[in-house]
């Protein structure tokens, strides 16, 4: 399907999400809660079948962080933008994608390690890069080194 | 970071061992440790722990601006360079909405395809070396050697070249350029020949990589496998091909594509795609256009606020570029989709059942290079 077609898809499919675009893809942006529900029917779904995920990242704006996922169809080759808000910086947790796609194990391992995001019902949550001893989260904006030597 | 420590048992199963494969075995070429769980030789469970390299480049990148984070990501996947800095110019490119030079995109071309002839020509020497056969590895460094003297003479440098820029490239390129291609291509085409009967024909090499190690093409696709890995696997994900850019549209090469899914398929792949790689060049080498090399863009670039999203395709996978900018003059947010850190997922799923000695083979295979997982 063209970027036209998936968004008048999407439109109709999911009523609540809002859509938006950027310069590449669609954009659907998803209620946390919906998170699980909204992935696992853009990836059964045979219209739409995103059954490959080949990049997952945050972006923290202070006052909210932002997930986003980039899908795509192997079968159709459209790509999409899901996104997903955490209010809650401090606490934030959603449900992981793993059992959907299992690339998303080493992705949200690295969101938990730099980010300090938590997934639910993730095979195994651990620091990935720096270690359980790290002190902080160094993708955060207001992170601050303590073993910094030049500042 | 816990200590790596040897041959632990496991405690309710005595048979059960816990090994630590690196962060310094020569066969992860790199500082990467693998956890993996024995019973006897066979392997039960592979756990990797990363970031013996972690140099935070996407931290550091927030703070640099457009033009200048591109020279960390030559780092990052270290024979891939050129690749790397392709894809930084490109999204830089798009967000601003200039024009390329059709010289400036021919050159980038032929730079990318020596690129991955060098790379897949080390693998080629090092999955040898890794697998008990030593001279694979002097022939591959013939051919490799006289690639990286044409980057000297054009680039500067061999490994980090930093040549392709926002706009263009850096530099034309040097007047024995075209022979000295020339000359590389005439002479590995009759070469090429000495690397099957060196390996692709070796009983030994076969027998070791046929039938292990085995990715089906679900599992390829649900890990998000890209490259050479994947298309052995028989999915179709070449870049160059679904994606084109800087002209490979106009370009007549084939996207090479095997079913099998093991580790001899992953290594005839990589064969084929060295040939590939010399039949476009070959189109190239003697139309390159006259003119600019480069176009003039500011010192200073600011891109729109917005998202980018940039792909292509490197020696060994898809490597994607995500920007948001908030329209000031470094990027708000940087993120480097590398295609080794979504490669090494593959590995404790094709490696579970096999024996120790084979996960070198796999190992080899997978091609992995470790600063690109990092970052």
């Amino acid at each position: 399907m063209s970027n036209e077609q998936l968004k008048a898809y999407l439109e109709i499919t999911f009523p609540t999400c809002k859509l938006e675009n950027t310069i590449d893809f669609p954009v659907l942006i998803v209620e946390k809660n919906l998170l699980f529900a909204t992935m696992l029917q853009l990836k059964e779904n045979p219209t739409t079948l995103f059954d490959f995920l080949f990049c997952q990242t945050a972006v923290d704006y202070l006052s909210r962080f932002e997930l986003v996922y980039h899908l795509t169809s192997t079968t159709f080759r459209h790509d999409l933008v899901v996104k997903v808000i955490l209010e809650d910086r401090d606490n934030a947790e959603v449900a992981s994608v793993y059992n959907l796609w299992n690339a998303s194990e080493l992705y949200e391992n690295e969101l938990f390690d730099l980010f300090g995001i938590r997934f639910t019902n993730h095979p195994n949550l651990r620091r990935i890069m720096l270690g359980s001893e790290w002190p902080g989260y160094p993708l955060r904006k207001d992170y601050t080194d303590v073993n910094i030597l030049i500042p | 970071m816990e200590t790596p420590t040897q041959l632990i048992p496991v405690e309710d199963a005595p048979d059960e061992f816990i090994i630590n494969v690196g962060p310094q075995h020569p066969s992860t070429h790199g500082v990467l440790r693998l956890k993996v769980k024995l019973d006897g030789e066979q392997i039960l469970d592979i756990e990797p722990h990363l970031g013996y390299i972690h140099r935070g480049i996407e931290k550091i990148s927030e703070s640099l601006g457009y033009k200048q984070f591109i020279y960390l990501t030559s780092r990052m996947d270290y024979l891939s360079a050129h690749m790397n800095n392709q894809a930084c110019s490109l999204i830089v490119e798009k967000g601003l909405q200039i024009e390329v030079p059709e010289r400036a995109k021919a050159i980038r071309i032929l730079m990318c395809e020596l690129q991955r002839m060098a790379s897949h020509q080390l693998w080629w020497g090092s999955a040898g070396l890794d697998m008990g056969a030593v001279s694979p590895f002097f022939f591959a460094f013939r051919e490799r050697e006289q690639i990286l003297e044409i980057f000297e003479e054009t680039c500067g440098t061999r490994l980090t070249m930093n040549y392709i820029t926002p706009g263009g490239v850096m530099n034309d390129i040097y007047p024995t350029f075209v022979k000295k291609v020339k000359d590389l291509i005439k002479q590995f085409k009759v070469n090429i020949h000495e690397y099957d009967k060196l390996l692709t024909g070796n009983i030994i090499f076969q027998k070791r990589t046929q039938d292990v190690g085995i990715l089906s093409r679900d599992l390829a696709i649900s890990l998000a496998a890209t490259g050479p890995v994947a298309r052995a696997s028989g999915l179709t994900c070449d870049v160059r091909k679904l994606h084109p850019y800087d002209g490979y549209e106009k370009l007549d090469f084939k996207e090479v594509i095997l079913d099998k899914g093991d580790s001899f398929a992953r290594y005839m792949v990589r064969l084929e795609e060295l040939k590939q790689s010399m039949h476009i060049i070959d189109q190239l080498i003697d139309n390159i256009p006259e003119g600019e090399y480069r176009t003039k863009i500011k010192g200073v670039i600011k891109l729109p606020a917005g998202e980018y999203y940039q792909r292509v395709e490197t020696a060994r996978g898809e490597l994607g570029v995500y920007i948001v900018s908030d329209g000031h003059k470094t990027p708000y947010r940087i993120k480097y989709r590398t295609p080794n850190f979504s490669n090494l997922g593959v590995l404790q799923y094709i490696a579970k059942g096999a024996k120790i000695g084979d996960l070198v083979a796999i190992m080899a295979t997978l091609d992995l290079i470790i600063p690109d997982i990092d970052r």
